[in-house]
């Protein structure tokens, strides 16, 4: 059994960072949170979690350094390009018929997914119409997703997905390389609006007609992902979509009949009428 | 502590893992009394052919793994493609999209030091063919709390570093060939 005492530890820690800064990670799936909490020790050089916690405590540049490991931001462009093609094929004759259009990316890391939807909505003529709320809870991630530069190895895969997703154009069309890195378009940011956002301890923010938000809930347990979800619920118009990753659903959610399954296999659901 | 009759076998495997699991997997019975999960290394962008191959083939069910289902008794859990696959201390499952471990998500690692922190001394873990070092850290962990480990020869492996680096970590496992794993099964998950 996992040691008793670490045990302990971890939820004292995890209630330690609730309670002086406002981060909630106590309801996350705790085998992954304790994994990323060892590396976090181990790399940063404490015995046991005690240790880490009275830094964390008394030790002003502690947060964010926790925060990197207990955040673990991998993304891509056009993860899973299905998905995308599916949101070209299938929910943009949808969008096409709204005058103005929301799109919230929830959970948004460092920009990837984001600047995919704003990527297809600008080939599918619907950018000028939408505004894009990119969230997250890592400052961290926030920032590097208003910069908009990626390291040029990666560009491959996303070159690859964009193609796969039906992209109408070149990727290229949408960075220019500099010193080993994509610098994406400033453009593509006029109509995003970057927030720090959580999506267990803060509220609904507007109302959309397409919620976005992959691979963030399989770290949450059940009853956040049922706090996640109920956010969606009340955000999301009648008939609003919602895209989840490509391992999630919403079949375990007490939820789940407030949605239909839009494209069952690629996680896209829609909002019920009533 | 609840006694040693295991909760789960978890099985690590990578180059000829097919082949290998193919000698397992059919003989264990439709109700094998614990849960199978199972990682093998395969390229994130390939969907899971894994469980549609093994059900046409096995007794017991055989899925892949979703986000937060319980593990059940007589079913086998594959992870899927680019997820890492981890077990709850509740018995539930769960997946990550953190980064690769040793190169590899799924990573043999990552499911069993979560079983071992899981179930403890209630666990089966066994490292078949690979040829590299993933699932020796994780057979540790599961040596470290009690669990039974298993090590498939690494004479008689398609490719032996996988079992050779678990035995190096682990040395007090189990070393069988493939065809015995099936049966030592059946002696330590008595139906
Ligand atoms: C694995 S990344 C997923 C990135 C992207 N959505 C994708 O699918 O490619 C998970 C992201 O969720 C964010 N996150 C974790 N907890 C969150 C919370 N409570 N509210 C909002 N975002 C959260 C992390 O900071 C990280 O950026």
């Amino acid at each position: 059994m996992s040691d008793i005492i670490e045990d302990i530890e971890i939820r004292l820690l995890l209630e330690a960072l609730y309670q002086r800064f406002h981060y909630d990670f106590r309801d996350y799936a705790q085998a992954s949170i304790r994994r990323r909490l060892r590396q976090a020790r181990d790399q940063l050089g404490f015995a046991n979690f005690s240790a880490l916690q009275e830094h964390l405590l008394h030790d002003d540049d502690m947060l964010p350094r926790l925060l990197g490991y207990l955040t673990v931001q991998v993304s891509e462009m056009f993860r899973d390009p299905s998905f995308f093609r599916t949101i070209r094929e299938k929910v943009v004759p949808h969008l096409r018929t709204y005058p103005s259009l929301k799109l919230w990316v929830a959970g948004c890391s460092a920009g990837e997914e984001l600047y995919s939807y704003v990527i297809l909505f600008r080939e599918e003529g619907l950018e000028d119409r939408t505004l894009f709320y990119a969230t997250d809870i890592s400052e961290e991630a926030l920032a590097a997703a208003s910069r908009g530069i990626y390291s040029l190895d990666r560009i491959r895969t996303f070159t690859e997905n964009h193609r796969a997703s039906g992209g109408k154009s070149s990727l290229s069309d949408y960075y220019t390389s500099a010193y080993g890195n994509a610098v994406f378009d400033k453009s593509l940011r006029d109509r995003v609006v970057f927030s720090d956002h959580s999506l267990v301890t803060d509220a609904v923010f507007g109302e959309m007609q397409f919620v976005s938000c992959r691979n963030v809930m399989i770290y949450f347990n059940r009853e956040l992902q049922d706090r996640a979800i109920g956010l969606f619920n009340d955000s999301l118009m009648r008939n609003g979509f919602l895209g989840l990753g490509s391992k999630e659903n919403l079949r375990f959610s007490r939820h789940a009949d407030a949605f239909t399954d839009f494209v069952r296999e690629e996680k896209i659901y829609q909002r019920r009428e009533q | 502590m609840s006694g040693v009759l295991p909760r789960a076998v978890v099985i690590g495997a990578s180059a000829g893992a097919l082949q290998a699991l193919s000698q397992i997997l059919p003989e264990l019975p439709a109700d094998f009394p614990v849960p199978v999960l199972i990682v093998v290394h395969v390229p994130a962008d390939r969907r899971n052919m894994l469980a549609p191959l093994f059900q046409a083939k096995c007794r017991m069910l055989v899925r892949e793994a979703e986000d937060k289902e319980p593990a059940m008794a007589g079913t086998i859990y594959f992870a899927p493609p680019g997820y890492h696959l981890l077990v709850e201390a509740d018995g539930s499952l769960s997946l990550s999209s953190d980064e690769e471990v040793l190169y590899s998500r799924p990573s043999v690692d990552v499911l069993f030091e979560s079983a071992a922190d899981a179930y403890g001394p209630n666990v089966v873990g066994i490292v078949l063919t690979g040829a590299n070092p993933d699932g020796a850290q994780g057979l540790r962990a599961i040596c470290e709390s009690g669990g039974t480990a298993i090590v498939e020869n690494p004479a008689d492996a398609y490719a032996g570093t996988m079992p050779e680096e678990a035995l190096k970590a682990c040395p007090k496992a189990h070393v069988l060939a493939l065809g015995e794993i099936a049966a030592h099964l059946l002696r330590v998950c008595p139906a």
